[in-house]
C-alpha cells in the first residue's frame, strides 16, 4: 500500500501544476478575450455599427402589447409600433402619428383619423386604417386583447375603416381623450393568427413585424432587449443603428457601469439617488440630467373610506373629515425643508395637482388661496376646529383622547420615512402624535380604509383625464369588499361635475381652465396635499451620446417619455478611440499580474508541501 | 458495539476490507426505503404549506398588478376570475393539488407565461453560477481546512482561519460591490477588467459566446466562493482536528507513510462526514439562487425571480418556485442520508 501510495504521487504533483496553469489560463481568458468589450461595443460594435445601449431595472411583463403594463415594456412598445397620434417633445400637445389627422364630429360622438399612407409594417405590408380599426375591435371583443389598454375602449361604440386611410370611432358619448389614446396599432395579417392574446407573449419569434422607429430583434428575460433601427421610418431613420436595453438589477451597478462605458445611459429607477447624482457630477464624459418630473408627492387624508353604494367603512380618523383639520396639518409641513432635506434640492415644491411641465395644466393657489407654512396659523386653525391642547400638551379628539395619526408609508421608499420623521416633529410640537407605518405593501390597509393619512404619488400623462378620475365618486368601488379605481376614496359633488365637464369640453384650452377649477377644487378640500414633484435624475455619457432630445424639449427628462423622441433623435458622439487603448493597456496590466499571483501561489503551495512532508516523515 | 465499529478500525479499513458490508446488506434497503419514504412525506407537506404560506402575504395581486393604470371594475373582475381568484379558497387549493401533482404550477400573474417556463428559463442560470462557485468553494473549503488542520496554530492556519472568518462574515452584496468598483470599473491605475453586470453581452454565439458568458462570470463566483468557503473550512478543520490523535494515524506513520499520504488516505476520509452532510445542504441551496448576488450583479437567475414573484404575490410563480427550492433541499439531504452508510455503516443500523 505504502510502496503503491509513493508511487502515485509523481503524477498527482503533475497534476497540480495542470489544476494551477487551467485555472490560471480560466481566469487570464476571462480577462484577455473580450477584456472591456463594451466600452468599445456602447459607441461602435465590431462591424461598426452605433450601438446606444440603456441601464435598466425592470423586468419585461410582455412584449404584447395587449398585456403590457410596466414601464419599460410600454416604451419599448412606443418603439416598436405606432400609435393614432403622439405628443409634441416641446409642449406635449397631440400630433401626428400613424394618424395624420383627426376631426370629431359636430355632435361630439363620431371621430375620423385620416390614416398616413406612408407608414409601412417592416416585412413590407402597407399599414392601413384596417389595422388600426382591428386591434380596437380585437380589445373591444376579446378580454384577453383588452388586459392591457382595454380602459381606453370602454367608452367606444362602433370601430370602422371604410378605406385604407379612413378610420372612423363612435362613441358611446363625448370623450376629450380621443388624442392620446395610447394604443400600440398591431399588423392584423401577424396578429389575426394569434389564438390566445391573454398568454401569447410576443417574445419567441424575431425579429417582430413592427412600424416604429425601431425593430426589436431579440429578447432574454432580465438579461437585455435589443432593437434596430427601422431605415424606412416614416419620420425619419433613427441615428443609431442599434438600441439596446441591458439589464442592472442593482442601481450602484448601473452607475458603475455607467462610468465604465459600458452603457450610455441610466435613468434610475425610478431616479438616480442624490449620492448617486452627486458621485457623478463632474465625472468625465457623463452629463447629469436634473430634469424636471411628471410624478407629484402628497400626503393624502382618508376623508372616510365608502363604497358607492354610500355604505362606509375603514377607521380614518374622524376629526380628518374638518377641512380646518386637513388644512392646518398641510400649514404646519414645512415643504421647502422637505425640498431641501430629504430630496436633497432634486424636487420642486409641489402647489396644485399636476406638475409644471404639463404647462397646459399647471395650475398654483392664489396668493390668499395658498396653504403656506405657518405652524402658528395650523394651531389657530385646530384652536377653532375645537381640537385643543390638554395638560399634556397634547391635543385631544371628540372623544377626549390625544390625538395620533396613522401614517401610511412605504417601506420601500426612502423619502417617505425621511418625511414621517419631520412630520411627527412638526406636528408633535402642534400636539398631535404620529404614528409611522411602513409597510412593504401598503395595499391592504388602504383598501380597507385603514389608515389616516398616506404617503401618496401618481405618474401625470401629458393628458390629465386619469389621475383627474381617480377622484371622482364613480371611481369609488361598488362595495367595501370590491376595489374600485379609487385613489384615497374622495367623493366630491362639484369636483364630478367639473370632470363631467372636461371629458366632454374637445376645445383645448377651455379644458385646460375646467381642469385648472379641479385642481383648485382639491387644494381646497385637503385631502391630496401635494409636497413636491421630484425630478427625474438621470445620466448620461456624452462620448457616446452626443445630444438627445428631452421631453418637454427645454429642461426635460429623457426616459420613459411620453413619445419615442429620446432614443429616435439622439446622435452618436464620434468614437476617439483613446479609451480603447486605455482598455487594453489594462488587458496586459491584467494578463501579467493574473498570471504573476496564480504562479506564486502555485509554486508556494508546492514549496509548502515538499516542505511538510519532509519535516514529518 | 460490535467488533469492527470502533472509529479507528472503520476508517481504516473501509477503503480495503470489506467486512462492514455484511451488515450493510440486510439493513440498507430498510434504511434507504424509511428515508425516502420520509421525503416524499416532505415533499406533500411541501406542497400543501407552499399553497396557504403564500396566501398569508398582505397584498392583493390583481390590485398590485393594475396599481397606477387606467382599469375599470370589470377589468379587474376579468383579472379575478382568469387567476381564479374568485373561486373559494378550497376549490383554488383543490385546484393546485390536483395540477401541481402533474407538474403543471399553472400561469405566472405578471408574466403571462406558464410557470414551469419561467423556472426553467433562469434555472440553468443559477446552476451556471451557483453550481460553479459550490464547486470551487468546496473545494477550495476542504482544501485550506484540511491544511489547517494539520498544521493547527501554525501561521498558515491563522491566516487561514482569520481570513475565512472575516469573508465569511462580510455581506456578499458588499462584497460584490466592492469588487464591481475594483475589478469591473477599475481604481487608479487599475483598469476594469470583468463586466458590470448581466450573464452575457449579448449577439455572440458559439465559442464566443462561452467565452463571454466565463467572462461575467467571474466576479460574482468569486464573490460567492469568498463569502462561502469558510464554512466549509471550519467545518472540515475542526472535523479533522477531531480525529488528529487518533491511533491509526501513528500506526499510519509508523508504516513510514509520508505525512501527505496520512492525511490524505487516512485522516481526511474519516473526518469527512461532517463536510458530506454540509456539501449536501449546500447543494440542496443551489437551487434557490442567492438572490443578493444575483442582482448585485445582475445574474438572471431564480433568486431574482423569486423576489419578484413576491413582490406582486404572484401566488403560481412563488408556489412554484418554493416547491423547487423545497425540493431541492430535501432531494439532496435525502441523498446526504443515502451517502452517509457507505462513508460510515454505522449510520445505516
Amino acid at each position: 500500500m505504502g510502496t503503491n501510495d509513493q508511487t502515485r504521487s509523481l503524477p498527482r504533483g503533475l497534476r497540480l501544476v495542470a489544476a494551477a496553469g487551467a485555472a490560471a489560463l480560466t481566469l487570464t481568458a476571462g480577462l484577455t478575450t473580450p477584456l472591456d468589450p463594451a466600452p468599445r461595443q456602447a459607441r461602435a460594435a465590431d462591424d461598426g455599427r452605433k450601438v446606444l445601449t440603456v441601464a435598466v431595472a425592470q423586468s419585461v411583463d410582455s412584449l404584447s402589447p395587449f398585456l403590457a403594463v410596466r414601464l419599460l415594456s410600454t416604451s419599448i412598445h412606443r418603439l416598436m409600433y405606432e400609435y393614432l397620434t403622439n405628443y409634441d417633445p416641446k409642449d406635449n400637445h397631440a400630433i401626428a402619428g400613424l394618424a395624420t389627422k383627426w376631426e370629431p364630429s359636430p355632435d361630439k360622438l363620431t371621430w375620423t383619423y385620416t390614416i398616413r399612407s406612408n407608414s409601412k409594417w417592416s416585412d413590407g405590408e402597407q399599414a392601413t386604417a384596417e389595422d388600426a380599426a382591428w386591434t380596437f375591435n380585437k380589445m373591444m371583443t376579446d378580454s384577453g386583447a383588452a388586459t392591457a389598454n382595454g380602459s381606453y375602449v370602454g367608452n367606444f361604440r362602433k370601430v370602422t375603416a371604410p378605406s385604407p386611410t379612413k378610420l372612423v370611432i363612435e362613441l358611446k358619448k363625448p370623450q376629450a381623450t380621443m388624442t392620446a389614446l395610447d394604443v400600440p396599432i398591431v399588423p392584423k395579417h401577424v396578429w389575426e393568427k394569434v389564438s390566445d392574446f391573454s398568454e401569447f407573449n410576443n417574445d419567441k419569434s424575431f425579429p417582430v413585424v413592427g412600424n416604429g422607429p425601431f425593430t426589436l430583434t431579440g429578447y432574454k428575460a432580465d438579461s437585455y432587449v435589443r432593437l434596430k433601427a427601422n431605415k424606412s421610418f416614416w419620420r425619419g431613420t433613427p441615428k443609431f443603428d442599434e438600441l439596446v436595453f441591458r439589464y442592472y438589477k442593482d442601481q450602484d451597478a448601473a452607475v458603475s457601469a455607467l462610468r465604465k462605458g459600458e452603457v450610455s445611459f441610466v435613468a434610475g429607477s425610478p431616479s438616480l439617488t442624490p449620492a448617486q447624482a452627486a458621485s457623478l457630477e463632474g465625472a468625465d464624459n457623463i452629463q447629469v440630467n436634473d430634469a424636471p418630473g411628471r410624478r407629484f408627492y402628497a400626503l393624502a387624508t382618508n376623508p372616510g373610506a365608502q363604497a358607492k353604494n354610500g355604505e362606509k367603512f375603514g377607521d380614518g380618523h374622524p376629526s380628518l373629515l374638518d377641512q380646518r383639520v386637513r388644512n392646518a396639518l398641510f400649514l404646519a409641513v414645512d415643504r421647502e425643508a422637505v425640498i431641501d432635506k430629504v430630496f436633497q434640492g432634486h424636487a420642486v415644491e409641489g402647489e396644485g395637482y399636476i406638475p409644471p411641465r404639463f404647462q397646459n395644466y399647471f395650475w398654483k393657489p392664489s396668493a390668499n388661496q395658498k396653504l403656506a407654512y405657518d405652524p402658528a396659523e395650523a394651531a389657530r386653525l385646530l384652536d377653532q376646529a375645537g381640537y385643543k391642547k390638554n395638560g399634556d400638551g397634547k391635543r385631544v379628539g371628540k372623544d377626549g383622547k390625544p390625538i395620533t395619526y396613522r401614517v401610511l408609508c412605504h417601506a420601500t421608499d426612502p423619502n417617505d420615512k425621511a418625511v414621517g420623521k419631520y412630520l411627527q416633529e412638526w406636528w408633535g410640537e402642534l400636539g398631535i402624535g404620529v404614528q409611522l407605518n411602513c409597510l412593504d405593501n401598503v395595499t391592504d390597509p388602504w383598501l380597507a380604509g385603514k389608515y389616516d393619512l398616506a404617503f401618496d404619488g401618481w405618474s401625470v400623462n401629458p393628458d390629465p383625464d386619469f389621475v383627474l378620475s381617480i377622484h371622482t365618486c364613480g371611481a369609488l368601488p361598488a362595495t367595501p369588499e370590491e376595489t374600485g379605481a379609487t385613489d384615497n376614496f374622495i367623493c366630491d359633488k362639484k369636483y364630478d361635475e367639473l370632470y363631467a365637464q372636461q371629458l366632454a369640453e374637445y376645445d383645448p384650452a377651455k379644458r385646460a381652465d375646467i381642469v385648472k377649477r379641479m385642481e383648485s377644487r382639491l387644494y381646497d378640500l385637503g385631502y391630496m396635499n401635494v409636497m413636491a414633484y421630484p425630478n427625474a435624475v438621470e445620466a448620461f455619457r456624452t462620448d457616446q451620446i452626443r445630444s438627445i432630445t428631452t421631453m418637454p424639449a427645454k429642461a426635460g427628462n429623457i426616459y420613459g417619455q411620453d413619445g419615442y423622441w429620446s432614443w429616435w433623435s439622439a446622435v452618436p458622439a464620434d468614437s476617439s478611440g483613446s479609451s480603447d487603448n486605455a482598455s487594453s493597456t489594462g488587458v496586459v496590466v491584467g494578463i501579467v499580474a493574473g498570471v504573476v499571483v496564480l504562479g506564486g501561489l502555485g509554486a508556494f503551495a508546492a514549496m509548502r508541501r515538499r516542505a511538510t512532508a519532509g519535516d514529518r516523515e | 458495539m460490535t467488533a469492527e465499529a470502533t472509529p479507528a478500525l472503520v476508517g481504516d479499513t473501509q477503503q480495503t476490507a470489506p467486512g462492514p458490508r455484511v451488515r450493510r446488506g440486510s439493513a440498507y434497503p430498510r434504511y434507504l426505503a424509511g428515508k425516502v419514504a420520509g421525503a416524499a412525506v416532505s415533499l406533500l407537506a411541501v406542497l400543501v404549506t407552499s399553497f396557504f404560506l403564500f396566501r398569508l402575504i398582505p397584498g392583493d395581486p390583481v390590485k398590485t398588478m393594475t396599481g397606477g393604470r387606467q382599469v375599470s371594475a370589470g377589468q379587474l373582475a376579468a383579472y379575478r376570475e382568469e387567476f381564479g381568484l374568485d373561486l373559494p379558497l378550497w376549490r383554488q387549493f383543490t385546484d393546485y393539488c390536483g395540477k401541481a401533482l402533474t407538474g403543471d404550477f399553472g400561469t405566472s400573474y405578471q408574466f403571462r407565461a406558464p410557470v414551469v417556463d419561467k423556472i426553467t428559463e433562469a434555472l440553468p442560470n443559477t446552476l451556471l453560477l451557483t453550481g460553479t462557485a459550490f464547486v470551487l468553494y468546496t473545494a477550495l473549503g476542504v482544501f485550506l481546512g484540511t491544511r489547517s488542520a494539520w498544521r493547527r496554530g501554525g501561521l498558515g492556519d491563522r491566516f487561514n482561519t482569520g481570513l475565512a472568518l472575516t469573508l465569511y462574515s462580510i455581506p456578499s452584496f458588499w462584497l460584490g460591490l466592492l469588487l464591481i468598483i475594483v475589478l469591473s470599473v477599475g481604481i487608479g491605475p487599475l483598469p476594469g477588467m470583468f463586466p458590470t453586470g448581466g450573464m452575457e453581452s449579448g449577439g455572440k454565439e458559439g465559442f464566443a459566446y462561452v467565452v463571454d458568458v466565463a467572462h461575467h462570470l467571474v466576479l460574482p463566483v468569486v464573490t460567492l466562493v469568498a463569502v462561502e468557503y469558510g464554512q466549509t473550512l471550519l467545518v472540515t478543520r475542526s472535523a479533522l482536528l477531531d480525529e488528529m490523535g487518533s491511533d491509526y494515524l501513528t500506526t499510519a506513520r509508523a508504516k513510514g507513510l509520508r505525512d501527505d499520504l496520512v492525511r490524505r488516505r487516512h485522516a481526511v476520509p474519516n473526518a469527512l462526514l461532517p463536510t458530506v452532510t454540509l456539501i449536501f445542504i449546500n447543494l440542496g441551496r443551489t437551487v434557490a439562487g442567492v438572490i443578493l448576488v444575483e442582482t448585485v450583479f445582475s445574474w438572471p437567475g431564480l433568486g431574482g425571480l423569486f423576489y419578484q414573484a413576491l413582490s406582486v404575490p404572484d401566488l403560481p410563480l412563488v408556489q412554484g418556485l418554493f416547491f423547487v427550492f423545497a425540493a431541492a433541499v430535501i432531494v439532496m439531504n435525502t441523498l446526504a442520508d443515502l451517502v452517509y452508510p457507505l462513508l460510515d455503516p454505522r449510520v445505516a443500523r
